[in-house]
């Protein structure tokens, strides 16, 4: 039994305690867009928001969380598709299978959000998620274009 | 059919759905069943690649499988160029596999492999727009009672040029699905395309931004079940014993099972509840034949291969081994390849509804036919009572194309609970584990110079894995692998090799361990290319010669593969001082080939610390695929071919010991991320006259142009991937 506040609802959560909170996402509340790649925090393929900041679901038990933190997703990232990172991705075409991009999308809006002109070489340094198609390139430019900086070179 | 929902860039601020949507649960796209194929009251198809709607909404079915490369938007292009309809109107949707069936393969191949979707199917889909635009002109001239050569279409509105009347597609749509189809059906000149050759923006990002877009895991049927499942980790071994007391006791757990003879499953209410129970259960394995064996002991298999007497021939001219023999000096030099997991973001995964009369699956594939006929056979039923309903695909790079192994799982598990559905996903660790992965080769490559320096011969024995031995045996003949010599055919126009040597001896010693192999992005390509490329540059090297006019002097015959060379090479000004990045060096090294019927180069730029650290800055690349269909589309597949190329080249490798796969999540199985990503600038050569794919060819250049430049740096050769086995200090 837990509370979690997701997308800014407050939802009753019956799980064991030492279920991911990806697992709960995707099961329970059937937030589907987090995705589960790795299982243990390398690929960032579940990165979610907790109060702002980039977080890797799959490898938090649910029982680390609190209904005082919010917890943000793909779906809830914005009602519209229209943060300026949804924005940037859509402009550049950014996916390729799309598979990874939730996760990179959340990873690089807590990026934009901690550090809003950020340099390349800290894009290219906190931007850890792994894209299998590879739309690094694009994903880097991406983060520029959001940020209102233009690209290098 | 499956629609494939793709709300249009203007209407996605006013579609999608508020974040909260999501919490509704609901059914997904696959289940949604387009008019088409809901029999009487449905909206008519002009012919089976087009329908179009009273509203005037334009469906293009597309028969290759989505999985990140493009190839929706790709063949929605070349159908919608020849119907003249209004690109803001298209959208898409699959036909399943078994409707194929039912109309004699009306879809052609649904294969979605080898870089083939656009150049194997261009021809048959642009007539399918063609003809479906003549019949709707030709249902408006009828309506008008004026001769169709009066009338023309554009932008799907059809008018009579004479008296300036006009309709639409939508308004003669269903007048037109009742004409004759055409026969003589003439394509357009490609100097008049209006579509072909743009850089269209995919009609598949809006979903992939919001979480919306459902892939095979992510699926939700009704009544659902979910599977875990762990095979024997050891190919060719079974299942011993299973414990599962402890398993089935724990919560949401409702059965533990048996999966054919060799791996055990958990059915649970939710898919971590079973992955957690799986754990629990205690499997004792009969590990079979192959429980001691190792990278190491098959590597002794494959060097014995490199001087074996017996090997089939890929190509010859001249009498190599005259030639060494006699040669003022001789090079040799031994390369290796390992194996490699695809590691696709999305495990493997199947959703699969058994009854004793029929039985679905869902399912990420790249070859929904061969998943069909996958599902028939483990079900116990004729393919005409199952059908493959394809889902997006988080990664597919072959792993889902050929053997569907997981698909057999997944009816297997379910065939046990008739009448429920069971939705199986893999754990990444299973995925890692049960792979069917990229050969493991060796090449031994000796090379013959004169005393001025030019190559008086070369003979090159690749020593180990055949895919085709493994997966379609049945093409062996006499021993004989036809695609291992991929890149390095005399001839064909799908991947031939780019010099002409005065005595030439290719040849294979297949020698194949238990580990099973598969189509790995880019296939056979990727370790010839390096085998090749990186030998070329040691000759040009012992010959005192430029890597770049060494290999020039070789190419006269073979233009197109020189022009994409000279691309790259006239881009970075090869021969050209570079520029230090902070403060270090920049060494460059060169690459080319042709596979999967396109030309490719590569230019690496790179530099290396004092302490042995590799940057890679820059690659430019170079292709040249003919008809270049959306060369956004083309750009993205090369870079991202450097990303799966580099990791190869750099990182990934699964190696075996007491018969199992080590690595089993990337904190072991190490990939290329971003802040190795180097800058790519790619030039398309638009010559036109051919159709070649891009998908996967130019992953083969990535590894030598590195190799090469690294060379330059260092000088020190890197034989054998992955790279991380090399220090790159300065001796």
């Amino acid at each position: 039994m837990a509370k979690l506040n997701v997308n800014g609802r407050v939802v009753d959560i019956q799980v064991e305690e030492d279920t991911p909170l990806l697992w709960v996402l995707r099961e329970q509340l059937g937030l589907t867009g987090t995705k589960y790649g790795c299982g243990v925090a390398q690929c960032g393929s579940c990165t979610v928001h907790v109060d702002g900041a980039a977080m890797r679901a799959c490898a938090m038990p649910v029982s680390a969380f609190n209904e005082g933190q919010k917890i943000v997703t793909i779906e809830g990232l914005s009602p519209d598709s229209s943060h300026p990172i949804q924005q940037a991705w859509l402009a550049l075409d950014v996916p390729q299978c799309g598979f990874c991009q939730p996760g990179m999308i959340m990873a690089a809006s807590a990026l934009l959000a901690a550090n809003p002109k950020p340099t390349e070489a800290q894009i290219r340094e906190e931007m850890t998620n792994i894209c299998r198609c590879g739309t690094y390139n694009r994903v880097l430019a991406g983060i520029q274009r959001a940020a209102g900086i233009g690209t290098s070179g | 059919m499956n629609a494939i929902t793709h709300p249009s860039r203007r209407g996605l601020l006013a579609t999608v759905s508020s974040a909260l949507g999501a919490f509704t649960f609901g059914f997904h796209a696959p289940l949604v069943k387009s008019a088409a194929a809901q029999g009487s009251n449905a909206v008519p198809e002009i012919n089976v690649w087009v329908v179009v709607r009273p509203d005037d909404t334009v469906v293009i079915r597309i028969a290759r499988s989505e999985m990140g490369q493009g190839t929706l938007t790709g063949l929605a292009q070349l159908v919608a160029e020849e119907l003249e309809c209004d690109w803001s109107k298209v959208t898409t949707e699959y036909p399943t596999p078994g409707q194929n069936l039912a109309r004699n393969r009306a879809w052609g191949n649904m294969s979605t492999g080898g870089s083939r979707g656009i150049r194997d199917s261009h021809d048959y889909v642009r007539k399918g727009g063609a003809a479906a635009r003549i019949m709707l002109v030709q249902a408006a001239a009828n309506g008008w009672g004026v001769a169709a050569s009066e009338c023309s279409a554009a932008n799907s509105i059809i008018t009579h040029g004479p008296s300036g009347r006009s309709t639409s597609f939508g308004k003669v749509a269903e007048a037109a699905a009742r004409l004759t189809p055409p026969t003589d059906i003439p394509l357009k000149d490609p100097k008049n395309w209006k579509l072909v050759g743009k850089s269209i923006p995919r009609l598949d990002t809006a979903q992939k931004l919001n979480g919306s877009q459902v892939y095979g895991m992510d699926l939700r049927l009704p009544g659902m079940l979910n599977a875990a499942i762990h095979a024997c980790p050891v190919f060719g071994g079974k299942i011993g014993a299973i414990d599962s007391k402890a398993a089935e006791a724990m919560p949401g757990v409702k059965h533990v099972l048996r999966v054919g003879e060799n791996a055990v499953a958990v059915v649970a209410d939710t898919w971590w509840r079973a992955k957690t129970a799986l754990d629990a259960v205690k499997i004792t394995w009969d590990e079979g034949q192959h429980a001691n064996a190792s990278s190491a002991s098959f590597a002794e298999v494959m060097k014995a291969g490199l001087d074996a007497p017996e090997a089939a021939i890929g190509n010859r001219n001249g009498d190599a081994r005259a030639a060494l023999a006699g040669a003022a000096k001789r090079v040799e030099a031994v390369y290796g390849y390992p194996h490699q997991n695809h590691a696709c973001m999305e495990v493997m995964n199947a959703t699969a509804l058994w009854t004793a009369e029929r039985c679905e699956v869902w399912t990420p594939t790249q070859n929904g036919e061969a998943a069909l006929a996958a599902t028939a056979e483990a079900a116990g039923l004729p393919p005409a009572r199952c059908e493959v309903h394809k889902i997006q695909l988080g990664g597919g790079f072959g792993r889902r194309g050929a053997v569907h192994d997981w698909v057999r799982q997944a009816v297997a598990i379910a065939k046990q609970i008739p009448g429920t559905p069971i939705k199986m996903i893999w754990s990444r660790e299973e995925d890692m584990l049960q792979g069917r992965f990229h050969p493991v080769t060796m090449c031994k490559l000796q090379g013959g110079l004169d005393a001025q320096g030019n190559l008086t011969g070369l003979h090159m024995r690749i020593s180990g894995q055949s895919i085709v031995a493994g997966i379609f045996p049945q093409n062996i003949r006499d021993g004989r692998d036809p695609v291992v010599f991929q890149g390095l055919n005399a001839s064909g126009g799908e991947a031939d090799i780019g010099y002409s040597f005065p005595n030439l001896l290719i040849d294979h010693a297949m020698r194949n361990p238990h580990v099973p192999p598969g189509f790995w992005r880019g296939v056979n390509l990727n370790q010839n290319a390096i085998y090749l490329e990186c030998f070329m540059d040691e000759l040009a090297h012992a010959a005192g010669k430029d890597p770049l006019a060494f290999r020039r002097a070789l190419m006269g015959n073979h233009p197109r593969h020189l022009a994409v060379l000279n691309a790259v090479a006239e881009k970075v000004s090869w021969g050209s001082p570079t520029a230090p990045v902070n403060g270090q060096a920049v060494f460059r090294g060169l690459a080319q080939t042709h596979g999967f019927g396109s030309y490719v180069a590569a230019c690496a730029e790179v530099s290396v610390s004092d302490k042995g650290e590799l940057k890679v800055h820059r690659i430019v690349a170079a292709t040249d695929c003919g008809h270049a269909v959306n060369p956004q589309q083309i750009a993205m597949q090369v870079e991202g071919s450097f990303v799966y190329g580099l990791s190869a080249a750099l990182h990934s490798e699964c190696t075996v010991k007491n018969g199992r796969i080590e690595q089993e999540n990337f904190d072991t199985y190490q990939v290329l991320r971003m802040d190795e990503m180097p800058k790519v600038e790619t030039i398309i050569l638009q010559s036109g006259g051919f159709w070649g794919g891009v998908g996967e060819p130019t992953i083969a250049v990535a590894a030598p142009a590195v190799l090469n430049a690294i060379f330059a740096a260092t000088g020190k050769r890197v034989r054998q991937l992955p790279l991380k086995h090399t220090d790159l200090r300065r001796a």
